[in-house]
């Protein structure tokens, strides 16, 4: 094959898959590039920092490829020099192990920076929720200890408050994730993690299980809809009233395998989420581990501050 | 009884999907062709005396690469099956149950019985050649590390029709793995038979070590070794350190199950995520395992057909002996939302990046071999040449990934689904068909159709870029792995049909290497040279196929590149051949026994898969006297006779 043929190939590859992926892109959401609260935009900023300093040694990959195989092809007649002794070149070699490093340290300063910083509340003025996240089979609990209400498969939250996810599963492991808040974290059985996240502004936001834990697992998505702290407060008064009380009879219910719409409880039993954790093996965790006891998670919001659990 | 029967057939085989009856049928059918085939044309003796029993390396080596191939196929229909199922919301094509068996085995299958197997035909077929060897240390362990694979990957094979398939995903995390949420014998197949094959490939590892470390001929240091067989060395150091890991994390899990152990439980003290931690431990550092192999492959192929030295030698060497040890700081990056802290997450999140810089170094290094040299594109440096832009984009979204706090983006996503598939079909997969077509000619005696082979390569090339690119975009959408089904109106719908589009494409680029394949058994053009790339290393030295005994006098080794110094050397003018001295030759007899052994691995880990524990005792006893019969055996080599040697060199115009 002629080189000329070669190249105007690959060019009309590189268009055609670039016009498919970009045409059919436009009617889909990016949510991941559309962050809306502060720690997915700290991620994001990451993600374009890390593509930035990635081209930088890409483009320079591709221009090269193109060049040399263009130039240096064996062809009768080509006058490019040919060295086929040439074997050596400190200086190049001290180029090209030396910047790749020089990247890998402006991308490492950012990276610790920021991993630190998301373990804290995004925010340090507003007192911060807790919600606190069970994963079972195929479904998400959610219950607020400050509010003593319950819900399944999807999560209220007040916008512009840091909200304080602790995580464990009472069925295979799975993980949290709403991509327009920022980020995932495993929920581990006989564990409790914890993942900050928060919402500017009221919306609905799409999460889902990112790991996967057998046949029901494709449906265990859910919303996390955000409202003006007062329109949160009407929710759980709401709730309260409204909603039937999750029972243990109940919960026991909801730990059998099997895909649920959304659901609403009243109150919840005492305890529950430290029983879940200590019976799946957070009796046997040291106590910065799980060992939950109920006075653990009090209602307050500073929760978490002396567990140092996970995170 | 009728009855008990009846309850014991529907839990032994698999049954209600035509696709099932499909395969039951084929497989009986092939089956049933392949004994008459035999039977008809009498190739029972030639078949065990040729291959069975064989432990010549390159029989070996040609054998795994059949095998990997096979699979390739089995663990592409899989891909193509998922793809089909994705390509439009709510499909009904394959339910829940059914996908997650398939998504399980086309990972199992394509990194332990594709890529591995693949992997250890290169080290067979062409190390020793390369070296200047006439075997591996250990001819008969060689023999034995084939087995244990092949009988491991029949062992998962046959789960497809029998018992059912592993559906816990290629990672099998506990506790999904465990009893308490997967009840079937498939997880059993899982657990046994990368077991199995897993013991081979630990002794490949020890073997081709010490093939390399003891076995070179005389002159060559270690300095001087082409740059694919120090790969392997890199490789084996990280087999050597990587398997055992693994095999014990499998035992582990499996005591859980058989015999009912708590260590990844959720109760009494279990913890799964031990298993993740070891699972990675040996996980990441595989990617290394069969990435180094192909980076070799780049190595010689650049060199070659840029008629050059390879640039930067000791670089190259350095970097990938960087590879072998950073490869053990990247396992944690699997689960850095696995809630290690921010100081664990920050460790691993830079070591996992630092990896990056010896990769990126042997990127420039092959672009400036090609710098002023007089490159040919052949089909071997087409893939090379396509594999570096594929490589680069794969490496910068590890890079990407290796970032922890966007991993929490990422991390379970299809921008994940889309890297990793990069890395290892660009940088692996590439590297493989560039080896395969590089050094056909001295596996087989003939050279591919370059024809065939470029619709391949633009089928494949075109339709990965079509299958993954879409992929990145669908992670950045929100969209998870390992999903069997997804709504309408989240916008994944079109990005993934355009997916499906080119994961057909790369099947068709298959079927036309299939046919490439075919084509050269029939009309091939016949390699009478030995030498049909103009080659630079030793293995360009002999003929094609090289006589089981490889070299009938051992070349004295002068510096790198020895084949080519040598030709330089003959070019000069008064240049006189020297008179070949021929000796008998030790070479090691064939034995059935590590056929035999393997065949009673494999009926001891089909018992324990149902939990026969008569039949695991018998396949182990089988096992034993095995062994034991070869510890009493003495009569294991032999000598080449002088005139045998130049009957054969004659007629290979070698005299």
């Amino acid at each position: 094959m002629k080189l000329r043929t070669l190249l105007s190939r690959m060019k009309w590859f590189f268009t055609v898959a670039l016009a498919t992926v970009m045409l059919t892109g436009c009617n889909g959401q990016f949510v991941v590039l559309d962050p809306k609260g502060p720690v997915g935009k700290q991620e994001l900023d990451l993600i374009i920092l890390s593509t930035v300093l990635t081209l930088i040694v890409i483009i320079p990959v591709l221009i090269m490829l193109w060049i040399f195989v263009a130039k240096y092809r064996d062809k009768p007649g080509n006058k490019a020099p040919y060295k086929p002794e040439w074997e050596d070149n400190k200086t190049l070699e001290i180029i090209w192990w030396g910047i790749p490093i020089v990247i890998i340290g402006i991308l490492g300063v950012y990276t610790a920076k920021t991993t630190f910083a998301l373990t804290k509340p995004p925010v340090q003025n507003v007192a911060p929720i807790t919600i606190q996240v069970t994963s079972l089979d195929w479904k998400w609990l959610f219950q607020y200890p400050g509010q003593k209400i319950a819900t399944v498969n999807y999560v209220e939250i007040p916008a512009g408050v840091p909200v304080n996810f602790v995580l464990t599963s009472d069925a295979p492991v799975n993980s949290f994730w709403v991509p327009q808040l920022g980020g995932q974290e495993y929920t581990m059985p006989g564990m409790a993690l914890t993942l900050w996240l928060q919402a500017d502004k009221p919306g609905s936001y799409l999460g889902m299980g990112a790991n996967f834990t057998g046949e029901g697992f494709a449906h265990m998505r859910f919303h996390v809809i955000a409202k003006p702290q007062s329109d949160f407060n009407a929710w759980v008064n709401h709730v309260k009233q409204t909603a039937p009380a999750l029972t243990k009879a109940g919960y026991q219910n909801l730990t059998q395998p099997s895909v649920t719409d959304q659901m609403s409880f009243s109150s919840y039993p005492d305890g529950l989420f430290e029983a879940t954790v200590n019976k799946n093996g957070g009796i046997y965790m040291p106590m910065q581990q799980g060992n939950m006891k109920k006075e653990d998670t009090p209602a307050d919001n500073n929760a978490m501050k002396n567990m140092k659990m996970g995170q | 009884m009728l009855e008990s029967i009846k309850t014991f057939a529907s839990h032994f085989f698999v049954t209600g999907d035509p696709m099932i009856y499909g395969a039951d049928a084929s497989i009986v059918l092939v089956t049933v062709a392949i004994l008459f085939v035999l039977t008809y044309f009498k190739k029972w003796r030639w078949l065990w005396d040729e291959w069975l029993t064989t432990v010549d390396h390159k029989k070996i080596g040609i054998m795994y690469a059949l095998a990997a191939i096979l699979m390739l196929f089995r663990g592409g229909v899989d891909a193509l099956l998922m793809r089909t199922q994705l390509a439009f919301p709510n499909m009904h094509f394959l339910q829940a149950e059914h996908y997650n068996q398939i998504f399980t085995t086309h990972g199992t299958i394509m990194i332990l019985f594709m890529a591995m197997p693949l992997m250890f035909a290169f080290f067979n077929i062409v190390v020793p050649l390369q070296i200047g060897a006439r075997d591996v240390a250990y001819p008969y362990l060689n023999a034995v590390s084939f087995w244990l694979f092949f009988f491991g990957a029949m062992l998962l094979n046959l789960s497809f029709v029998i018992g059912g398939s592993p559906d816990a995903g290629w990672v099998s995390y506990p506790p999904l793995s465990e009893l308490a949420f997967d009840k079937g014998p498939g997880e059993n197949f899982y657990l046994l038979s990368i077991s199995i094959s897993g013991i081979g490939s630990l002794a490949t590892g020890i073997n081709f070590m010490v093939t390399i470390l003891k076995m070179r001929a005389p002159g060559m240091k270690l300095m001087d070794m082409p740059l694919f067989t120090w790969s392997i060395l890199a490789t084996c150091i990280i087999i050597i350190f990587a398997f055992p890991v693994l095999t014990i994390a499998l035992a582990l899990l499996f005591i859980d199950r058989l015999a009912g152990a708590h260590f990844f439980t959720m109760l009494h003290g279990g913890n799964p995520m031990m298993f993740i931690n070891l699972f990675w431990m040996w996980g990441h550092p595989e990617v290394y395992i069969v990435v180094l192999p192909a980076f070799g492959i780049y190595s010689e192929v650049v060199s070659t057909f840029a008629k050059k030295r390879i640039f930067g030698y000791k670089s190259m060497v350095a970097s990938m002996m960087l590879i072998s040890i950073i490869s053990y700081f990247t396992w944690t990056h699997h689960f850095f939302t696995m809630g290690s802290g921010a100081d664990v997450n920050t460790f691993f999140a830079i070591s996992t990046m630092a990896i990056g810089v010896p990769t990126g170094v042997k990127v420039f290094n092959w672009l400036f071999t090609m710098y002023r040299g007089r490159i040919r594109l052949t089909l071997p440096m087409l893939w090379t040449i396509a594999f570096v832009p594929c490589f680069a984009i794969g490496g910068a979204t590890g890079v990407m990934l290796a970032v922890a706090p966007a991993d929490y983006q990422y991390h379970n996503s299809y921008f994940l689904i889309a890297h990793f598939h990069q890395v290892l079909i660009g940088g692996v997969v590439f590297g493989y068909f560039a080896g395969l077509y590089y050094w056909w000619p001295k596996m087989f005696g003939h050279v591919l159709n370059e024809k065939l082979g470029r619709w391949s390569f633009w089928f494949w090339n075109i339709g990965f870029y079509v299958c993954f690119m879409p992929q990145y975009a669908l992670g950045f959408m929100g969209m998870t792995r390992r999903l069997y089904t997804y709504p309408h109106g989240l916008g994944w719908s079109s990005l993934n049909l355009v997916s499906t589009i080119g994961a057909f494409m790369m099947g068709i680029g298959f079927l036309f290497q299939g046919a490439q394949i075919l084509h050269g058994i029939k009309f091939g053009k016949r390699d009478t040279t030995g030498d049909p790339w103009d080659g630079r290393t030793l293995e360009w030295s002999l003929p094609s196929p090289a006589p089981h005994y490889n070299f009938a006098t051992i070349p004295q080794i002068k510096g790198r590149d020895a084949w080519w110094t040598m030709k330089e050397e003959m070019k000069q003018p008064g240049y006189k051949k020297e008179p070949v001295h021929i000796e008998p030759i030790h070479m090691p007899k064939s034995s059935g026994r590590p056929f035999i052994m393997s065949v009673f691995f494999f009926i001891a880990g089909f018992g324990l898969t149902f939990d026969w524990i008569w039949m695991g005792v018998i396949g182990a006893i089988g096992v034993g006297i095995t062994l034991l019969a070869r510890s009493f055996e003495y009569d294991t080599d032999y000598y080449v006779p002088v005139d045998e040697i130049e009957r054969t060199e004659a007629a290979l115009g070698r005299l």
